[in-house]
């Protein structure tokens, strides 16, 4: 017969902890920031399908960084249960905070009672109908939940790309000036001349949140994906 | 233990979300009440019932064209009812039959398409969204052999192809493509008549709306349960186009104007019919 060791509990959340980091900090970084036209979500990302950002209900999209089998089970997840959500209330009673609050418990779950935990990182965002209106949640592998303002980094570099945008970051920039200082942040700093290049549109996953959707494109998902084209277009 | 867990996971992963609701929170479906076995067949249930849409091929996409009245037996339930529904941004439906339960179909076929579209990341083909929908009407067929039936009609236009399509149903979930033009509901006899005779091929659109507005006037001629316009109340039917750009609602100022058209015509010729 086995006999078990025992294990203190601080000791097994910490080595829980410290697994899911190490597999965060491998990925590549995301950056969400909430500016003057609404919210641009924007993440390194070469492959043109596998997203790391999606849309989950008319004003709300969500990003990810981590094991992608992981936060596209979430993702979807997060799917169902705003569609479901609206569908059995109405579309205006879907907010971030209930998402988000659900995500947060769905992680914190995993990560006390399952073999491993899930190593990812989540931000959900809401574009509201002004700028001090929009919600930014950012959730961690542990279910921990953080309202955030301005902006979200999450990822592999997250604190030196932070540092970065939150040295550029206005509350009157729009979706462009938001994409490039997003870009800035990403590229590693100190060589950003010649990485400036080396990023081309497809490299770049870029998606937004429009705070007019309803005037300017008639529709009232907000959520708007830009093609390589459109981002070629916008940092023109 | 590994491979029945791949199995659960793959039997789990469903881009639809009728069939989410189906195995999670089936109280939610339209169509999953059972009334009661046995209930008295000869007191029909008194309901809103929706009544004629009309639909139409033009140069470039298809038109749909709903009247704005839901009657309960020989009461008036609605004036203003609208009928006829953007299912998303390249498609529209019809609904006639029992009000109530079309209604929350439309909807449910709304969400249907926009959580495939979010979780696949790609719109559903047309063929694929009129096989949908005719398996949700097919799911209501219990309740339409007790006299609850819905029958839409589904128009939408075809990006791949790059042609606007109509589709009709019956109360069995069976879809037919048909050409040209087509009508449902109560007054749909009396619409069809008006469209065989004023249909033509390759109309523009706006001429399209002219035709759509007079043949639901020849429909509520005829037809008690089919309103037509009300130039007191202000109510004009409800009228999308769907082309290469999407659908489109026909603006209140040119249905206004379309149906006066039609008034003035019809006084001017002082006719019977």
């Amino acid at each position: 017969m086995t006999q078990q060791f025992y294990v203190s509990p601080e000791q097994l959340m910490k080595d829980r902890a410290d697994f899911a980091r190490k597999g965060i900090a491998r990925g590549r970084s995301v950056v969400v920031i909430s500016c003057e036209d609404g919210i641009a979500l924007v993440a390194e990302n070469p492959s043109p399908s596998l997203h790391k950002i999606g849309e989950i209900y008319d004003k709300i999209a969500f990003a990810a960084v981590g094991k992608y089998n992981e936060f596209e089970s979430l993702r979807q997840a997060g799917v169902r249960y705003a569609d479901v959500r609206g569908y059995s209330y109405d579309r205006e009673d879907v907010t971030a905070r209930g998402l988000a609050s659900v995500y947060a418990q769905s992680l914190g779950a995993v990560f006390t009672a399952e073999q491993k935990p899930f190593e990812v990182e989540l931000a959900v965002a809401e574009v509201g109908a002004t700028q001090a209106e929009d919600h930014l949640y950012r959730l961690t592998f542990d279910g921990s939940i953080a309202d955030e303002h301005s902006f979200v980094v999450m990822g592999g570099q997250a604190d030196k790309v932070s540092s970065v945008i939150g040295q550029g970051w206005r509350s009157s920039l729009d979706f462009a000036d938001a994409v490039r200082l997003a870009i800035t942040g990403l590229v590693p700093r100190g060589e950003a001349e010649e990485q400036a290049k080396a990023l081309p549109a497809g490299a770049l996953e870029v998606a937004v949140l429009d705070r007019q959707s309803e005037a300017t494109r008639g529709s009232r998902r907000a959520f708007r994906r830009l093609n390589d084209a459109d981002i070629t277009a916008l940092l023109a | 233990m590994q491979e029945s867990t791949a199995n659960q996971v793959a039997a789990n992963a469903t881009s639809s979300f009728t069939e989410h609701l189906q195995r999670d929170r089936p109280e939610l479906l339209p169509y999953n009440r059972s009334l009661q076995a046995g209930a008295p067949a000869a007191a029909p249930l008194q309901v809103p019932h929706a009544t004629t849409i009309v639909a139409m091929s033009y140069d470039g996409g298809v038109l749909m064209a709903g009247d704005r009245r839901a009657t309960m037996g020989n009461v008036i339930a609605s004036r203003h009812i609208e009928k006829v529904f953007p299912a998303d941004r390249y498609s529209v439906l019809g609904i006639a039959g029992t009000a109530g339960i079309a209604i929350d179909l439309t909807r449910l076929f709304q969400v249907e398409l926009e959580h495939y579209e979010k979780i696949e990341g790609t719109l559903l083909s047309l063929e694929g969204k009129a096989n949908r929908l005719g398996a949700m009407i097919r799911g209501n067929l219990p309740l339409a052999m007790q006299g609850l039936a819905v029958v839409p009609l589904f128009a939408g236009f075809d990006t791949s192809a790059g042609v606007g399509r109509l589709f009709s149903y019956d109360v069995t979930g069976g879809r037919y493509e048909e050409r040209e033009h087509h009508t449902v509901g109560s007054g749909s006899v009396f619409a069809r008549g008006a469209l065989k005779k004023l249909w033509r091929p390759n109309l523009t659109a706006a001429e399209a709306v002219a035709v759509a507005v007079e043949s639901l006037y020849d429909a509520a001629d005829d037809d008690s349960a089919t309103g037509g316009p009300d130039t007191v109340r202000q109510l004009w039917p409800v009228i999308y186009t769907v082309d290469s750009s999407g659908a489109r609602r026909v603006p209140e100022g040119e249905l206004a104007a379309a149906s006066r058209n039609v008034i003035e015509a019809r006084t001017i010729a002082g006719r019977e019919a």
